[in-house]
């Protein structure tokens, strides 16, 4: 599997990791048991901190998306929790490609969107959290 | 579990004469991690790296290196074996070649690797029986890193590696030091290639006339710190956003630029309420936060 990293993008390089492998299982890129690169192997190979993928492996492990054996590498685990999570996650797109269609359509600049959806995101998350 | 430092000093001070190079420096590296050490020329970073060696004595206060205190002559032999340096100079012997400048570093250290010295000297392209004074400066920077590396040392500190460096011998030695720090060496380097640094470190360390001004993971820094570009119908006053949080504010006119380490959501409220006609959040690049950090405190250590 390839990997974009992008230094300054706002998001911990670890956080990308995992993004772009939930996003390689998610459409179908990786599949069940599938092998990545062991934590030193791939740190190598995108001359990165192995603390990074370290960090990376480790929340997909916590999630369940990632099976770590010992000496042998990480693979992926499509149980039946994941999967449902992935069809939630897929349906969840089809939902927010429309609505952004119609936005485009009312003459919204896809920065415009952007902004919206994030401060939408962080204003709920504030009413959330004051609840 | 969480490791000690391998790295800690209290309040380290080295003056020369009536210069004082290093000022209360209060230090803390993380075990098993990649920190870079940032600052601008004559900040402190080499002196700082020499007092951690034992190249030269602090002035006044202390610090420890693998639990070793520095300073004393007893523990810093001890010290000497587990921490590798690779100086600004690179002291080698010009007389011998890479094969013999090899052979008689091994000897030196018990659990000496052969086979990463054999590895990265092919790997590094370094003439085996080329004499150390005919090599070019990257080539003895490469060499000083594999008689670094070759040690399997618990720590692995470096004054500015890259200088001198082509793009390939950079990228070589910044594989070599992932490489290092996956198994299990804690790397502490100094730099003045900020983009380098950005890639391969998970904390940063920024000194400024002998004193520590910051001391961040990589990962806040992308996170946390954000830029925020405001536009008002009238002038905005400074103070006015002084908020916690706020590294840094410049004003232009009508225009205002914040640096903020935290509390955006704040600083943009903030922004709304004295009528903000445009408001933009941006990403902080490693460069962007060091210029800025050193730009702010430069008015207030002057």
């Amino acid at each position: 599997m390839l990997f974009k990293l992008t230094a300054s993008t706002g998001q911990a390089l670890y956080v990308q990791l995992t993004q772009q492998i939930r996003h390689a299982t998610e459409c179908g890129i990786l599949k069940h048991g599938d092998q990545l690169p062991g934590i030193r192997t791939l740190a190598e190979e995108l001359v990165i901190s192995p603390n990074t993928v370290a960090k990376a492996y480790s929340e997909l492990e916590h999630e369940g998306l990632l099976e770590l054996r010992h000496g042998s590498g990480a693979f992926i685990n499509l149980n039946r929790r994941t999967r449902s999570l992935m069809d939630h996650v897929e349906s969840a797109r089809r939902r927010a490609a429309e609505l952004i269609e119609q936005l485009r359509e009312d003459g919204l600049r896809d920065d415009e969107i952007r902004r919206v959806f994030e401060a939408e995101l962080l204003s709920t998350r504030k009413a959330a959290s004051r609840r | 579990m969480i490791d000690l430092p391998v790295i800690q000093t209290h309040r380290l001070c080295k003056s020369y004469g009536r210069t004082d190079a290093v000022r209360d420096l209060s230090l803390s590296v993380g075990a098993g991690r990649m920190t870079g050490f940032l600052g601008r020329n004559g900040a402190g970073k080499s002196t700082t790296i020499k007092m951690l060696t034992g190249m030269i004595r602090p002035t006044s206060g202390e610090g420890s290196v693998l639990g070793e205190r520095i300073g004393d002559s007893e523990e810093n032999v001890q010290l000497r074996r587990r921490v590798a340096y690779v100086s600004e100079d690179k002291r080698l012997y010009g007389y011998m070649t890479v094969a013999q400048m090899i052979r008689f570093t091994s000897g030196f250290y018990s659990d000496w690797r052969p086979d990463t010295a054999e590895f990265l000297r092919c790997k590094y392209e370094l003439p085996a029986d080329r004499k150390v004074k005919a090599l070019s400066k990257g080539m003895r920077t490469k060499l000083a890193l594999l008689l670094a590396i070759a040690r399997q040392p618990a720590l692995l500190i470096l004054d500015e590696p890259s200088e001198g460096l082509d793009p390939v011998g950079v990228e070589q030695l910044l594989e070599s030091l992932v490489t290092q720090c996956g198994e299990g060496t804690a790397v502490f380097f100094s730099s003045h290639q900020i983009e380098e640094v950005e890639r391969i470190a998970d904390q940063v360390c920024i000194v400024e006339q002998g004193r520590l001004l910051k001391d961040v993971s990589l990962d806040d820094i992308r996170q946390c710190y954000r830029r925020i570009d405001l536009v008002f119908p009238t002038q905005p006053h400074e103070r006015d956003f002084r908020l916690e949080g706020v590294e840094s504010v410049q004003t232009s006119g009508h225009q205002m630029r914040i640096l903020a380490s935290g509390n955006v959501n704040e600083v943009i409220e903030r922004g709304h309420a004295f009528h903000a006609s445009e408001v933009d959040v941006a990403p902080v690049s490693l460069r962007e936060m060091f210029l800025s950090t050193i730009q702010e405190n430069s008015h207030a250590l002057v």
